[in-house]
C-alpha cells in the first residue's frame, strides 16, 4: 500500500520545502508547513474506513533481510489514533507558531525541524518492524534535541537540549539492546508477528533482561522516574515546540511503544511491579512538584510527568480495562495539555513573563484566553463534563480493581487520590495565580488578547475537551474502540463512557480530591505563601545528572593527563606494554593442549640466511645512529626476508618483497639529505636498558607465539579457496585469485589506502620549495648507470607486462608488475635526475592513481549489470589465431586497476621527493 | 627450521620495537620497517612451513596455504605506503621544527 509510504514521506518532504523557502516569506512558510498535516489528515481520513472496519493496512518491502530489517508499515487502530494526534495537534501548533515566533527567529529552521520531527513520530507510529521503529526513535531524539536547542544562543536551551539528548539517547541504546533481545527471543522483528508470540516471549529466560532494557528506553523517553528530569529542562524550547513535544508526541512515543508491545510483554508479575511501580512514583512526584513551580511551563512540565506516570501505571495493571483507560487518557492529556502550553505561550507573549510570582490579575485584560485556560485546566484537574474527568474516573476505578493481598491493593488507590489532590491544587494555581490573585502592574505593559489565529488553536483544543467530556459516546468512542482493540489484541472488555455511573467509589475519590485540592491550594497560599517557596533543591535529578557528567569529564581529563603526556616515546612504551599484557593474558590460565606438527628438517642454506639476517639486525640496532649504514643493512635484512619467502613456497611474496625493498631503500635514500646525517647522542643508559628489556619481551613473545603456531597442527579455511580457484576464479595462482577475486573488496580497500598515503605525501610536500633548474641537477650523473637505465627501461616494461599477464596463473599480478614498473621508472629518476626524466616522461601519475581506482571500481560495479554482487568476476577462454588459447577473466581488469594505482603511488611519492632541494649540498 | 624462523621473527620484532622506542625520527622509521618484516613473516608462517609447495594449482603435489600469503602480499605493499608517509612526515617535521626529535623541537 504505497499510500502508507506517502503518509510517512509527507512531513519529510515538507521539512525540505520549509528549509528551502525564502526566510522573509513567513506566512508562506507557515502555510506550506500547515499543508503537510492537512494533507496527512485527509489521507488518514481516506484510509481510516478500512481501519474502523477492524482491519489494518499493511505493507512490507524487504530491506536488509538477513538482519530482519524490513520497511514494514502498518496502520491499525493505535497507529491511526497516534498519527491522527500527531497531524492534528501538529497542524494547530504550526498555525500557533506562526504568531508566536519573534521576527528575528528563523521561521524556515523552526518549521523544517518541526516537520522532520513530525515525520519521525509518524514513522514510530506506523512502523511494523521493531528495528525500523528504533531508526525513527533515534530520529525523534535528534530532531527534538534541535527543537529544544532552537534558541541556540541561550545557555539554558543548549543545556536542556543536551540533557534531553543524553537521557533519551542513553534510553535509545538500552531500547536497542532490548529490541535485539526481544527479536532474538521471538525470531522476528516484525511487530505484528511478534505480538502473536507473547506466550513464548514471557516464558523465555531472557524475558526479564529484554523487558528491563525496553522499559529503560521507553521510561527515559516518556520522562518516568528516575529519568524525568530532562523534561523540565527541555522547557527552554520555544513554546509551540513544547506544546507539541510534551503533549501529543515525543513523550508519548514511549507510551506508544509500551502500548504497542503490551500484548507481548504484559501479563507478568515483573511487568506489573516495574511498570505500575514506576508509574506510581512518577505520578506522585510530578503532581507534588508541579504545585511548587513558579514558572508556568515548569508547572506544566511536572504535570506532564505526572500524567505520563498515570498512563504508565494504567498500562502496568495487566488489565484490559486499564489499557482502554490508558489509551483514553492519551487522547485527553494530549488535548488539554497542548491547549495549556499554548495558553502559557500566549501569556508569555503578551506579558513578557511566565513567572507566577509576577503574573496576577490578567482576567481583566484577557478574559477570553482566561476562560479557555480555565476550561483546559479544569479538564486537567478532572472536573466533570470535561474529557479529563472521564479518563480520571476510569483510572480511579481501575486502581480499586487490584486483586490480591499485597500492599499495592491499597497503596495504589491511596497514591492515586493524593496525586489527584495535588493535580487539582496545581490546576487551580495555574488559573488563580495568573488571572486573579492581585492586580497587574500596568505601568510597564498593558496585556491584551492575542491575535485571532493564535487563539484559534487553543479554541479548537478546548472545544474538543468539552465535546469529548459532554458527549463521549458520539465523539471519541469509535476511535477509542479501534485503538484500544489493537493495544489489547483481542476483544474489548465491557466499558461505558457515560458521565454518570451513579454514586460510586471513583466519584467519591474525585470529590475528595477536588475538595481537598482546593483547600490545599488556598490554604498553602494563605498560610505559607507559595511565592516564597525556594525551587532550588539539591535533590533534583538534574543536579545528579550534572554531577555525573562533571565526574565523567573530570575522570576523562585525569586519565588523559596521566596517559597522554605529549611524549611519543612514553605513548609507545604504554602501547607495547598493553600489547604484551594482552598477549600474555590467554596463557595465565594455563597452556592449552595442542597437536604437535611434524618438524621440517634444518639445512645449511637456511642457517646461513638466518645468520645474515641476525647479524644485520643486530648491527642496525647497534649503529642506528649512522644512518646511511643502518639503511644499507636494513636493505640486507629485507633481502633475507624476501629470500625466506622464496624458499618457503611463496614466490609472489618474494617478488613483492624484493620490489618493495628496492623502492623503500630508494625512497629513504632520497629522504636522507633532508634529515640530520646522524642521530643526536642517545638517551641515558638506564633508558636504553629499559627499552632493551621491553624489546626483548616483545621478541620473546612474538618468537614464542610463532614457534607455538608453527609447531601446532590446525585446520585452515584455505581448502575452499584452493578448490574453487580454477573453477570459479579462472586462475591457477591461488594467491592472485584470492587477491583479485575472492577477497577483491579487501584489495580494493587496500589500493585506496595506498592512494591515500600517496595523497598524504603529496599534501605534505606540495608546498615545499622545489628544485631550481640549475646545473647541480645535471652535474654529477653516473654515466654508466644513466645509460644502462635508459636501455633497460623498455625491457623492464616488457617484463612488467609479462608478470602482469601471467599473474592469474603463475607468480605475478598487478601488485608485483606495478612495483616492477615503478622501481624501473625510479631507477631512471635516480640515474638521470628528476628534471631530465620529467622532461621526457610527460605523464601525470596522480591521474594514473585515479584511473586505477576508477577501473577497479568500475570492474566491481560491472558485476551489478549481470545481477551479481560487487566484484563478482567472470572468465572464459578466448581463441586467438597464432597465439592460441587465452584465459581471460574480468579479474584481470581489476588487476589492471591495482597495477595503475601501485605505479602511480610509487611515482607520485618519488617525484615529490626528487623535486626538493637538499638542505645540505654536501651529501654524497 | 621452525626454530630458525621463530627466532628470526623474535629478533626482528625485538629490533623493531627497540628502534621504535628511540627519540629520533629516523630510527623510528627503521623500527617500523623491522616490525613490518616481523609481522609479515609471522602471518606468513601461520600457513605452515612448506618447501617447494607453491600455492599454484598443478605446480606440485601438495600445496601450502595461500590465504596468509594473500594477506601478507597486500600488507607488504601497504607497508611501503606507510613507510613513505612516515619518512615524509619526518622530513617535514625536521624542516618545520628544526629538530628530528619525535616530539618536535627539543
Amino acid at each position: 500500500m504505497p499510500l502508507l509510504f506517502a503518509l510517512l514521506l509527507l512531513p519529510f518532504c515538507g521539512s525540505i520545502v520549509s528549509a528551502l523557502l525564502h526566510e522573509r516569506n513567513r506566512t508562506a512558510i507557515a502555510w506550506s508547513a500547515a499543508m503537510v498535516p492537512i494533507a496527512g489528515l485527509a489521507l488518514l481520513w481516506w484510509l481510516s474506513g478500512h481501519v474502523f472496519d477492524g482491519d489494518a493496512w499493511l505493507v512490507r518491502v524487504p530491506w536488509i533481510e538477513p538482519l530482519g530489517l524490513n520497511l514494514s508499515l502498518r496502520l491499525d487502530g493505535l497507529s491511526l489514533l497516534f498519527v491522527g494526534l500527531i497531524f492534528g495537534i501538529g497542524l494547530l501548533v504550526i498555525v500557533y507558531g506562526r504568531y508566536y515566533l519573534a521576527p528575528e527567529d528563523s521561521f524556515g529552521r523552526f518549521y523544517a525541524l518541526l516537520l522532520a520531527f513530525m515525520g519521525a513520530m509518524v514513522g514510530i507510529a506506523l512502523s511494523d518492524n521493531l528495528l525500523l521503529t528504533l531508526v525513527f526513535w533515534e530520529l525523534t531524539s535528534l530532531t527534538s534535541f534541535l527543537l529544544i536547542g532552537y534558541w541556540s544562543g541561550r545557555p539554558d536551551a543548549r543545556q536542556g537540549a543536551r540533557m534531553a539528548l543524553a537521557v533519551t539517547g542513553m534510553g535509545g541504546l538500552a531500547l536497542l539492546a532490548g529490541a535485539l533481545l526481544l527479536g532474538n527471543i521471538a525470531g522476528t522483528f516484525e511487530i505484528s508477528e511478534l505480538l502473536r508470540k507473547g506466550e513464548l516471549i514471557r516464558t523465555h529466560p531472557h524475558y526479564a533482561a529484554a523487558l528491563l532494557l525496553i522499559l529503560v528506553g521507553t521510561f527515559s523517553k516518556s520522562a518516568q522516574f528516575p529519568f524525568h528530569f530532562w523534561l523540565p529542562n527541555a522547557m527552554a524550547a520555544p513554546t509551540p515546540a513544547s506544546a507539541y513535544l510534551h503533549s501529543a508526541t515525543m513523550v508519548k512515543a514511549g507510551i506508544f511503544l509500551l502500548a504497542r508491545l503490551w500484548p507481548a510483554l504484559s501479563g507478568t508479575e515483573l511487568w506489573f511491579y516495574l511498570v505500575t511501580g514506576t508509574g506510581l512514583i512518577t505520578l506522585l512526584l510530578g503532581a507534588y512538584t508541579a504545585l511548587f513551580r513558579h514558572d508556568l511551563k515548569g508547572l506544566l512540565a511536572y504535570s506532564t510527568i505526572s500524567h505520563l506516570g498515570l498512563i504508565v501505571l494504567l498500562l502496568g495493571l495487566n488489565s484490559k480495562l486499564a489499557a482502554v483507560a490508558a489509551v483514553f487518557h492519551v487522547i485527553n492529556h494530549a488535548t488539554f495539555k497542548a491547549s495549556l502550553f499554548m495558553a502559557a505561550g500566549i501569556i508569555d507573549h503578551e506579558t513578557g513573563s511566565r513567572d507566577m510570582r509576577k503574573l496576577a490579575g490578567l482576567w481583566r485584560y484577557m478574559p477570553w484566553t482566561g476562560a479557555l485556560a480555565m476550561v483546559a485546566a479544569a479538564s486537567m484537574a478532572g472536573v466533570p463534563l470535561l474529557n479529563g474527568f472521564l479518563s480520571k474516573e476510569m483510572f480511579f476505578a481501575e486502581t480499586l480493581e487490584l486483586e490480591g493481598t499485597h500492599a499495592f491493593t491499597w497503596v495504589v488507590p491511596l497514591v492515586a487520590t493524593v496525586a489527584g489532590v495535588f493535580s487539582v491544587a496545581y490546576s487551580t494555581r495555574f488559573i488563580h495565580d495568573v488571572f486573579f490573585n492581585g492586580e497587574w502592574d500596568t505601568s510597564e505593559r498593558v496585556p491584551h488578547e492575542p491575535p485571532r489565529w493564535m487563539r484559534i488553536p487553543v479554541e479548537v483544543l478546548v472545544a474538543v475537551c468539552l465535546l469529548v467530556g459532554v458527549a463521549p459516546s458520539i465523539t471519541v468512542a469509535p476511535i477509542l474502540a479501534v485503538a484500544a482493540q489493537s493495544v489489547i489484541g483481542g476483544a474489548l472488555p465491557e466499558y461505558s463512557l457515560a458521565i454518570w455511573h451513579g454514586f460510586t467509589w471513583p466519584l467519591v475519590m474525585s470529590i475528595f480530591a477536588a475538595v481537598l485540592g482546593l483547600a490545599l491550594y488556598f490554604g498553602a497560599q494563605r498560610y505559607y505563601n507559595l511565592h516564597l517557596f525556594d525551587t532550588r533543591s539539591p535533590w533534583t535529578g538534574a543536579r545528579f545528572y550534572q554531577a555525573l557528567i562533571r565526574g565523567l569529564m573530570r575522570f576523562a581529563r585525569r586519565f588523559t593527563q596521566a596517559t597522554v603526556t605529549g611524549s611519543l616515546q612514553r605513548q609507545v612504551v604504554l602501547l607495547v606494554a598493553v600489547a604484551l599484557a594482552a598477549g600474555w593474558l590467554p596463557f595465565v590460565a594455563g597452556v592449552p593442549d595442542r597437536a604437535i606438527a611434524v618438524y621440517t628438517p634444518l639445512n645449511v642454506i637456511a642457517l646461513m640466511g638466518w645468520l645474515v639476517l641476525a647479524i644485520a639486525s643486530v648491527a642496525v640496532v647497534a649503529m642506528h645512529r649512522q644512518r646511511l649504514n643502518a639503511l644499507i643493512l636494513t636493505g640486507a635484512v629485507g633481502l633475507m626476508v624476501a629470500l625466506a619467502f622464496a624458499y618457503f613456497s611463496a614466490p609472489d611474496l618474494a617478488l613483492t618483497q624484493l620490489a618493495v625493498e628496492v623502492a623503500t631503500i630508494l625512497l629513504m635514500l632520497l629522504a636522507l639529505p633532508f634529515l640530520p646525517a646522524s642521530s643526536a647522542p642517545e638517551s641515558s643508559t638506564s633508558r636504553r636498558l629499559r627499552d632493551g628489556v621491553i624489546a626483548a619481551a616483545v621478541g620473546i613473545g612474538m618468537g614464542g607465539a610463532a614457534w607455538w603456531m608453527m609447531t601446532s597442527q590446525g585446520d585452515s579455511v584455505s581448502a575452499e579457496h584452493i578448490a574453487r580457484s580454477v573453477a570459479e576464479g579462472g586462475g591457477t595462482n591461488v594467491v592472485n585469485v584470492i587477491l583479485v577475486d575472492f577477497r577483491g573488496f579487501d584489495t580494493f580497500g587496500e589500493i585506496t589506502v595506498l592512494a591515500v598515503a600517496a595523497l598524504g605525501v603529496f599534501a605534505l610536500l606540495a608546498g615545499q620549495p622545489g628544485a631550481t633548474p640549475d646545473a647541480t641537477d645535471e652535474a654529477f650523473r653516473p654515466v654508466m648507470l644513466a645509460l644502462l637505465a635508459r636501455v633497460l627501461l623498455p625491457l623492464a616494461l616488457l617484463v612488467s607486462v609479462h608478470i602482469f599477464l601471467r599473474g592469474h596463473n603463475l607468480p605475478g599480478g598487478g601488485f608485483v608488475a606495478g612495483l616492477a614498473t615503478g622501481v624501473m621508472l625510479a631507477m631512471l629518476y635516480v640515474a638521470n635526475g628528476a628534471r631530465w626524466t620529467a622532461r621526457r616522461l610527460r605523464f601525470d601519475f596522480q591521474q594514473a592513481i585515479a584511473a586505477g581506482l576508477v577501473i577497479a571500481a568500475a570492474t566491481g560495479i560491472g558485476a551489478w549489470y549481470f545481477d551479481k554482487p560487487f566484484l563478482t568476476s567472470a572468465h572464459g577462454i578466448l581463441h586467438v589465431p597464432l597465439i592460441g588459447e587465452l584465459h581471460l577473466a574480468t579479474a584481470a581488469l581489476f588487476d589492471l586497476g591495482v597495477y595503475l594505482v601501485v605505479v602511480g603511488v610509487i611515482m607520485v611519492i618519488l617525484e615529490q621527493l626528487g623535486r626538493l632541494v637538499p638542505l645540505r649540498a654536501s651529501v654524497r | 627450521m621452525e626454530l630458525l624462523l621463530a627466532t628470526a621473527i623474535g629478533l626482528l620484532a625485538a629490533a623493531g620495537s627497540y628502534l621504535c622506542l628511540r627519540a629520533r625520527t629516523f630510527p623510528v622509521v627503521l623500527g617500523i620497517t623491522f616490525l613490518s618484516y616481523a609481522v609479515n613473516l609471522f602471518i606468513f608462517v601461520a600457513g605452515g612451513v612448506r618447501i617447494e609447495q607453491p600455492p599454484i594449482v598443478g605446480a606440485a603435489v601438495a600445496m601450502t596455504d595461500p590465504l596468509p600469503q594473500a594477506l601478507v602480499l597486500t600488507a607488504i605493499v601497504i607497508g611501503f605506503g606507510m613507510t613513505a608517509y612516515l619518512v615524509v612526515l619526518a622530513m617535514r617535521a625536521y624542516a618545520t621544527s628544526g629538530s628530528d626529535h619525535v616530539d618536535g623541537g627539543r
